[in-house]
């Protein structure tokens, strides 16, 4: 008998179990980012009459995106591990319209600092902890694990549309150079 | 046995007070008009049938204020400046036939006040006489798409007069997508389409005497039934309202009342896959919870 | 000096008993709180309560997620946002709206019942006490969450309510003022309501949800006859096995088995009412927005409001005022009133059985005469139910002191 009324008791529990799951997936739901905010997530960037080795900002996705045409001579001008690569020679750098761009999510792949460039020096250094990128956004100095993201991005023209993944950004993300 | 007994008077008089403040008292409150299918039987059938040819030349006349966009005719002004001219900017005339029902056409073009029940119209009495008038509705009709979207419909019957935000539709078309400057925060493309924008609600108020309301959840404010017959005759629910019959056809209306209810209503189609699932869950844990009951209850008397 | 025993396993049954004595706890909170076995599901409705409370609860977390307490913002936060935007949004505010009203049914049947068996006196007088506050805490929650949605009739509703702290004639337009924190209900009002709604009144309610348990506890739950039960005695005998025999049962499992039943009946009912039936409780006019310049044709409370808004509608504002202060509190004072000292359903006790049919019949009209126009023989009839619901209460000390004593009953 008492069997008889434990089991009613634990499938009954086990049965509301279930139903607890089916809620936990709907607020799984409500607290997923909105269409809205996933809509907004393109932003279309015109390079053209930019100067060379200036820095320019944009948004994407609430982030700031670093832009710099950069010059064929963007050597760093002192290099903490040897690394005084000219930046203008990076497979990072992305062509457009036959002039070379960095264009990298300007958060510090340490803890998200907004990195500060120097165009005199030909690179970035991180404010926070002292990290240190060249101008195209390779690490010259730790503590940043990687250099500064690409964003997924299409060419068209003399446009880049960041939030879509275009065919050059696919050969990038197969070399494993976006991050 | 005694449980049920109880349940019943519960039930009983819970139902006696739902009925009281909700169907009974909504009877008091609201006047109840009945829906005519949208006939206009007050509205005479011109004498002999329109015959789009006549009114293919005949329809010169309306291009001087209409564009028709599918014959090639450009409106010759942009909405804010007719707002300015007319009160409100006069409808492209390309899917007047899919929307307007043909008798109300041929009947507005007569007297657009008589046909639309309202005391001032942007368009002038006696564009036409009443055979002339039923060509041109019948050449209108002619040149329908067969098929249009809700919101086509909307756009040619409501849109003029009536924003929907929550569709970023607004009096003079969709609202654009528009840029920020980054430094600055400022987004002159979108002042100056806001500036147009307030500019045709200004014209649009003084014509009609107020700014008639965003339509954005208007299902869900006056229910299917009130929308129906309101539109079918404004004048009944709304007594004095600027606001003409508009002469919408069947079709016509439930391609606007699709689109309404797509934006104002958007968790319909949720509801109705969820309802069913939730409630056949709850009534799988009824009968556990009965048999539960049940076994725990079973030696106690 | 507690004992603690070093070999007893990390969160293993025995250590927990030490550190948090889980075992008397379960006892005294569940298997061996005793209830009589002489009930029927009318006595479910607490613990319906308390979960049409979690409900609320648990869907306001998700809305508050989305809401905006901005008067320029609110309306389109909630009827686009939260019903078009987010994953299940409109599930929870359909739940939460629907929740808020039939929570109200459950209470007056809560309260009818505790009427109607004398479950407010011979020691349960603070039950009933701590009951009516939760009442009116419920009350003031649904008022400032109806405030939220910034439509239509929440804007009329903050401003003809938040009016009658002008008190008639004192005229003191002041206070209402500073209720408002402006002229006319505008963001500063939003924004306190908002928190009123969110923060304060939950925590009042919480709290007292605690108390009205606690005042439970010595006295015990009432049963259909009003029988004095010894617990003690009875729990023993259950103990011994004799399940029979006992007048108690004990509240886990027994207990809970019957009222997880009701439950699944009463979230069946609801959850229909949810996806197929929400109008009632999410009224049309409120998906207008706020408009300071036009009142809405007709313009009424949510029904639980009803029967106390039409004792003040008969009345000039002075004396209609007084009335609804007194329809406001008079309940609080029922154990006092009761003059009988017999416990027992209304049916056994003579005059009382008339007097709490007619209190029900009567609310129920004034109940629905408080949404109808006021206009002719509505007027007439809100007037009478009115003035049958002030009478009902001044004579029920002397029908209660008539009362004869019913067998059983000292």
């Amino acid at each position: 008998m008492s069997d008889r009324r434990d089991f009613f008791g634990k499938a009954l529990g086990a049965f509301a179990g279930l139903g607890a799951l089916g809620a936990l997936y709907a607020a799984k739901r409500t607290w997923d980012p909105l269409p809205s905010v996933k809509a907004a997530g393109f932003t279309t960037l015109d390079l053209s009459g930019l100067s060379e080795n200036k820095l320019y900002v944009d948004k994407w996705r609430g982030k700031p995106i670093l832009i710099i045409k950069v010059a064929k001579n963007s050597k760093p001008n002192e290099a903490p591990n040897g690394n005084n690569k000219n930046a203008y020679e990076d497979p990072r750098l992305i062509s457009v319209g036959g002039h070379k761009y960095m264009i990298v999510i300007g958060l510090c792949t340490h803890l998200g600092c907004i990195p500060d460039y120097f165009s005199d020096k030909h690179k970035f250094i991180c404010p926070c902890h002292g990290g240190q990128f060249n101008a195209a956004g390779e690490v010259l100095k730790a503590p940043p694990p990687s250099p500064l993201v690409i964003p997924p991005f299409k060419i068209t023209g003399n446009k880049v549309v960041l939030g879509e993944e275009g065919p050059e950004y696919k050969k990038l993300k197969e070399s494993g150079l976006v991050a | 046995m005694k449980d049920l007994k109880i349940l019943g008077v519960v039930v009983f008089f819970t139902l006696v007070t739902y009925w009281g403040v909700e169907p009974y008292a909504h009877s008091v409150m609201h006047k109840h008009v009945e829906f005519e299918g949208f006939k206009y039987k007050d509205l005479k059938a011109p004498a002999k049938k329109g015959d789009p040819a006549k009114g293919k030349v005949a329809i010169a006349a309306c291009v001087s204020c209409h564009g028709i966009k599918s014959q090639g005719i450009k409106a010759p002004m942009d909405a804010v400046s007719a707002s300015a001219a007319y009160g409100v900017n006069p409808p492209d005339l390309s899917n007047a036939g899919a929307v307007l029902d043909e008798k109300f056409i041929a009947n507005f073009i007569v007297s657009p006040t008589h046909a639309g029940l309202v005391k001032k119209s942007g368009m002038p009495a006696g564009m036409a006489d009443a055979q002339g008038a039923a060509d041109i509705a019948a050449y209108l009709k002619s040149i329908a798409p067969k098929e249009i979207k809700p919101k086509e419909a909307f756009e040619f019957a409501c849109g003029r007069c009536h924003a929907v935000r929550y569709d970023k539709w607004t009096q003079i078309g969709q609202t654009p997508k528009t840029k920020a400057d980054i430094k600055t925060g400022v987004d002159l493309k979108k002042m100056e389409f806001d500036k147009k924008v307030g500019q045709y609600k200004l014209n649009l108020a003084k014509y009609l005497g107020k700014l008639p309301p965003d339509l954005s959840i208007i299902v869900r404010a006056r229910g299917e039934h009130y929308l129906k017959t309101f539109v079918e005759n404004p004048q009944n629910l709304l007594h004095g309202t600027a606001m003409p019959r508009v002469g919408v056809s069947n079709e016509g209306y439930e391609k606007i009342y699709k689109y309404l209810e797509k934006v104002g209503d958007p968790s319909k189609p949720k509801r109705e896959k969820v309802g069913p699932i939730v409630l056949l869950y709850f009534v799988g844990f009824a009968f556990l919870a009965y048999m539960w009951y049940k076994s725990q209850w079973k030696d106690l008397h | 000096m507690a004992h603690f025993d070093p070999n007893a396993k990390p969160f293993s049954h025995k250590w927990l008993d030490e550190r948090l004595a889980v075992d008397t706890l379960q006892k005294v909170l569940s298997t061996e709180y005793w209830i009589p076995k002489n009930i029927n599901f009318l006595w479910a409705m607490g613990m319906i309560l308390a979960a049409t409370f979690g409900i609320l609860l648990l869907s306001g977390i998700f809305l508050l997620m989305y809401y905006i307490p901005d008067t320029k913002l609110a309306f389109d936060s909630v009827n686009h946002t939260i019903m078009g935007e987010v994953g299940y949004g409109w599930l929870w505010r359909h739940m939460h709206g629907v929740a808020a009203s039939v929570v109200f049914l459950i209470i007056y049947i809560h309260m009818l019942t505790g009427i109607y068996y004398g479950s407010y006196k011979r020691g349960r007088e603070l039950i009933w006490i701590s009951g009516m506050l939760l009442f009116v805490s419920f009350s003031a929650e649904a008022f400032s969450g109806y405030m939220l949605p910034w439509g239509q009739m929440s804007y009329w509703a903050g401003m003809v309510i938040t009016n009658l702290f002008s008190l008639g004639s004192l005229n003191l337009n002041g206070l209402v003022e500073w209720i408002r924190g402006d002229y006319v209900p505008g963001q500063a009002f939003l924004g306190r309501f908002f928190m009123l709604h969110v923060l304060l009144m939950p925590l009042i309610i919480m709290a007292l949800i605690v108390l009205h348990f606690g005042t439970l506890r010595i006295p015990h739950v009432n049963n259909q006859d009003g029988e004095e039960i010894d617990f003690e005695e009875e729990a023993k005998k259950w103990k011994a096995g004799n399940r029979k025999e006992s007048k108690v049962i004990p509240f886990n499992p027994v207990f809970l088995s019957k009222d997880v039943f009701v439950m699944s009946i009463y979230f069946i009912i609801y959850f229909y009412l949810v996806f197929y039936h929400f109008e009632f409780a999410m009224d049309p006019v409120n998906f207008d927005p706020a408009d300071p310049l036009k009142t809405p044709p007709h313009i009424y409370p949510e029904w639980y409001f009803l029967w106390s808004y039409e004792i003040l509608r008969p009345f000039s504002k002075n004396a209609g005022l007084i009335a609804f202060g007194f329809a406001q509190v008079i309940f609080f004072f029922l154990p006092f009133l009761d003059r009988s000292a017999n416990v027992a359903p209304a049916n056994r006790r003579g005059l009382f059985k008339y007097w709490f049919w007619i209190l029900v019949v009567d609310m129920i009209v004034l109940t629905i005469m408080g949404k109808v126009p006021p206009m002719g023989i509505y007027t007439t009839i809100g007037t009478v139910a009115a003035w049958t619901f002030i009478l009902l209460w001044a004579v029920l000390p002397f029908i209660t002191k008539m009362e004869k004593p019913v067998r059983g009953s000292k």
